[in-house]
């Protein structure tokens, strides 16, 4: 019961409403035969992050152990605490934040979405030279957004010991959103084993963290369920590119504990309401390498903001969160009944949970976890016309977009939808990097902005999809690009290699060169089998969701690239100087997947 | 003299690209360069190491007990590696090493599943000791089959070639069944190490391992091994068997 002193009761209010907190440690759930993820956890009221508010800030980053679960592991934490302290500003003032490095090695704070003076973007060797052991360094910038966001560490593999944390900056005009209370939702992951080894694991054998492949028995099923011609032919299909189609994710429930605001599924981080209350969850995922998919059964999700950005209210009862993103959502439990939020991994190797209840003491059923999804012939976007016929997975997948296209998305636009740019170089638009680091794969991506994520094709209530979000303002710069790029994200598996057309970081030659003011549209092919959330520092890009013309496109830090996907953004490249762009899974960007982009001065050469 | 090195080493990094780098213009460029080294070394470059022991194992043949090893290494990046290999067979009874085999290899990535090696095997035993040149290709063949094919020039200029595969069936998340076929043939006679020319030996085995974890897996198994032609000749000249199976039981391990 150690972990409940740790804890700081802070809770983040909008209206008066005082709690009574005597409650606090009275009602404790605890049913130790139970599966792990059956167990309800102790039901304890840890509503609040710990919060720092102003305009100066003290930060301290250190080494130190953390306990999870009662087993003490290895952390870098900000003031000591996981997630790192809540960080609440005010749209319009100047912050100064006063960083100081106590490990013995450098450290770095990125602020993840926020816009600001390059210099002060906290990635060391782009933006700054990073802190010294010792040192201390000092933010100052000028806050021109509202909305969730975070920080985090750029450097070497911190983030994945716990040196992450959320902000909230609050708007200085009337919010949009009304609610009458909020919380701050931040997704981890969390191992015990050193991050280093992880890698270097990966390097080894890439497949090390997947308890959840194909077998013999499993094979025998498909034989007895689809005829043994068929399962041998999709066996023989995969084994023919040497693809793995349980690949979901490379770092699994294997070695994580998935944390929510830091806590574990048995500690059941808790979350109260008044029934009839709008409660708001701003939804971070800071973890490392896990993507979730989020659902409170029972509990419509308004979403109301993506990215820090709010969106048109969109009601859906599950969404997928890929790393680095944020959503903001609205819930009203009318009753007085406690729901369980449940953020499965995406391969459903774990979960993290959470309580939302009127009540101490109060708990929802957990889910079991769904069957774990495999990959289809789409996501390695061969030619699915002929292979889909053959593959009942690809072929319920086909159906299950049909229907997302017809529920509401009528105005597709298919210059947008397929992939025939006009301006698009012929040259780049199909050709594939070369190498041992590139398994080219994908001969005919397609755009699956529309699609429900992977393994939620299915799920039996709405689940949200990239073009249902809509910017609540209009965009700021309407202007057709005057430049278009295309990048391809690539990698191979089987050497545990990632990286932007087949080269990596470390061998780039120079950045990709933006022009001040220039409008550009990008368009990203994942070559890849696995969903990658790519991040731009600096600006935010609107994602062509439905047609190039739409002025209120959704405007995005970061987007979930699916496997065999080709989509594009629009960028204004309004914020001069050095800025990292990079897949957001951290192992990836430490393979290599990333590049920094320099908006320099001055008009782009005609 | 190291940090003189240094200053050239940055200037040289530094000087044509001091207006390239925006950070420049706000920080010590030489901080700056040393970040950006940091940053390209992080991000993609990093030195990784492999010990895969594939086989340590104990046969049972008749009462004539063998230890037999088989293993490699490698450390390097993703594209150029240092490999070694190594295998041998331990007499338990006659307390004698039977055969030792090195291979210090030098591999390079060709292509996505593909390495090709060169370098060199030296065998201290048997008696007499021979060097080869090698040259040879390994990786993952369509469908999930291990590869590893060598050609091997020895200093007594006889070419000789060995070709090794193993498969795994995947019987649940932690019991793996691994068939394995290893051939060695010759292109000539090299009557003092008793291989002959033609298809020289065989081995196929199929091994049954538990992953306690992945990196360390006990096994139990059965191994056929039988020498032919001139190499049989060889070796029945010898009063040895050419033609046995022999039950085995051993660990795999990686680190």
């Amino acid at each position: 019961m150690r972990f409940m002193t740790q804890l700081h009761q802070t809770k983040i209010r909008r209206r008066q409403f005082l709690r009574n907190t005597a409650l606090l440690g009275g009602a404790i759930a605890f049913q130790a035969k139970l599966p792990a993820w059956a167990k309800s956890g102790r039901n304890t009221d840890l509503s609040g992050l710990k919060a720092m508010a102003g305009s100066q800030f003290a930060l301290q980053v250190a080494a130190t152990k953390h306990a999870i679960d009662g087993k003490q592991g290895r952390a870098v934490l900000i003031n000591g605490q996981l997630p790192a302290p809540l960080l609440r500003w005010r749209e319009g003032d100047a912050l100064t934040l006063n960083v100081t490095n106590q490990l013995e090695s450098d450290t770095s704070i990125h602020w993840h979405g926020i816009l600001l003076p390059f210099q002060m973007d906290g990635v060391p060797g782009v933006s700054f030279p990073g802190i010294k052991p010792g040192k201390t360094f000092t933010y100052e910038f000028p806050l021109m957004q509202a909305g969730t966001y975070w920080y985090h560490s750029h450097s070497g593999l911190q983030e994945q010991l716990g040196h992450y944390g959320p902000i909230i900056i609050e708007p200085k005009d009337a919010d949009p959103v009304a609610f009458d209370r909020e919380y701050v939702v931040v997704l981890s992951d969390w191992t015990f084993e050193d991050p280093h080894r992880v890698y270097a694991k990966l390097k080894k054998m890439s497949d090390n963290y997947n308890f959840q492949q194909q077998t013999v028995g499993d094979f025998l099923d498909d034989a007895q369920k689809e005829g043994f011609d068929r399962a041998l032919s999709e066996r023989l299909m995969w084994g023919a590119m040497r693809m793995n189609p349980t690949d979901i994710a490379d770092v699994t429930g294997a070695t994580y504990t998935y944390l929510l605001n830091g806590h574990s599924p048995l500690e059941n981080w808790t979350g109260l309401f008044e029934p009839g209350e709008r409660v708001r969850l701003r939804f971070i995922n800071a973890a490392a390498m896990s993507i979730f998919n989020v659902r409170i059964p029972g509990l419509p999700m308004t979403v109301v903001q993506a990215d820090g950005l709010n969106v048109e209210p969109i009601e859906t009862d599950e969404f997928q969160i890929g790393v680095a993103e944020t959503y903001d959502v609205i819930v009203q439990p009318k009753e007085r009944l406690a729901y369980t939020l449940m953020a499965e991994s995406n391969d459903r190797s774990g979960f993290a949970r959470a309580t939302l209840t009127p009540q101490l003491g109060l708990v929802a059923p957990v889910p079991e976890l769904r069957p774990r999804p495999t990959l289809t012939m789409k996501d390695m976007a061969m030619d699915h016309g002929t292979h889909q016929k053959d593959n009942p997975a690809a072929a319920r997948n086909k159906l299950a977009n049909t229907d997302h296209i017809h529920m509401g998305h009528g105005g597709v636009d298919h210059a947008v939808m397929g992939h025939d740019m006009p301006a698009m170089n012929k040259d780049q638009a199909h050709g594939h990097a070369k190498g041992p680091g590139v398994v080219g794969l994908a001969t005919n991506p397609t755009n699956r902005l529309a699609e429900r994520p992977h393994g939620l094709e299915d799920a039996p209530h709405r689940v949200l999809v990239y073009t249902e979000l809509r910017a609540l303002d209009r965009n700021p710069d309407v202007r057709e690009p005057e430049r278009e790029m295309e990048l391809h994200l690539t990698s191979n598996m089987e050497r545990y290699m990632w990286s932007f057309d087949g080269v990596k970081f470390s061998e780039v030659d120079g950045p990709i060169v933006f022009h001040d003011n220039e409008r550009l549209r990008l368009t990203m092919v994942n070559d890849t089998m696995m969903p990658h959330p790519i991040h731009l520092h600096g600006m935010f890009f609107e994602v062509l969701t439905r047609n190039t013309a739409d002025t209120h496109k959704p405007r995005k830090h970061t987007i979930v690239v699916k496997p065999g996907e080709k989509l594009s953004i629009d960028i204004t490249a309004d914020a001069v100087g050095d800025w990292a762009f990079h897949c957001h899974l951290l192992y990836h960007m430490h393979a290599g997947m990333m590049r920094v982009v320099s908006v320099r001065e001055g008009k782009a050469p005609a | 003299m190291k940090s003189l090195i240094m200053i050239l080493l940055m200037l040289v990094a530094v000087t044509p690209v001091l207006a390239q780098n925006a950070a420049d213009n706000y920080y010590d460029p030489w901080e700056m360069a040393k970040a950006r080294e940091a940053l390209k070394a992080e991000h993609g470059n990093q030195i990784n190491t492999l010990i895969l022991g594939e086989r340590l194992e104990y046969h049972s043949n008749h009462g004539d007990s063998l230890m037999i090893w088989q293993a490699q290494a490698w450390v390097g990046g993703d594209v150029q590696k240092l490999w070694l290999k190594t295998e041998g067979e331990f007499d338990i009874e006659d307390g004698e090493f039977e055969e030792v085999e090195l291979q210090a290899l030098y591999s390079q990535a060709v292509s996505p599943f593909w390495d090709l090696q060169v370098g060199i095997r030296h065998d201290f035993d048997p008696e007499p000791t021979r060097t080869y040149a090698v040259l040879g290709a390994q990786g993952l063949a369509p469908y999930w089959f291990e590869l590893d094919g060598q050609l091997m020039l020895s200093d007594e200029g006889d070419l000789s070639i060995r070709l090794e595969a193993e498969y795994e069936f995947r019987i649940s998340q932690r019991i793996m069944l691994q068939p394995r076929l290893e051939l060695n043939g010759s292109f000539s006679d090299d009557d003092d190490i008793s291989v002959g020319s033609g298809l020289s030996t065989a081995a196929a085995g199929l091994r049954l391992r538990y992953e306690i974890s992945r990196e360390f897996a006990p096994y139990v198994g059965v191994s056929w091994n039988r020498s032919f032609g001139n190499t049989d000749d060889f070796v029945r000249a010898k009063g040895q068997e050419s033609d046995h199976v022999s039950l085995v039981a051993g660990i795999r391990f990686w680190y």
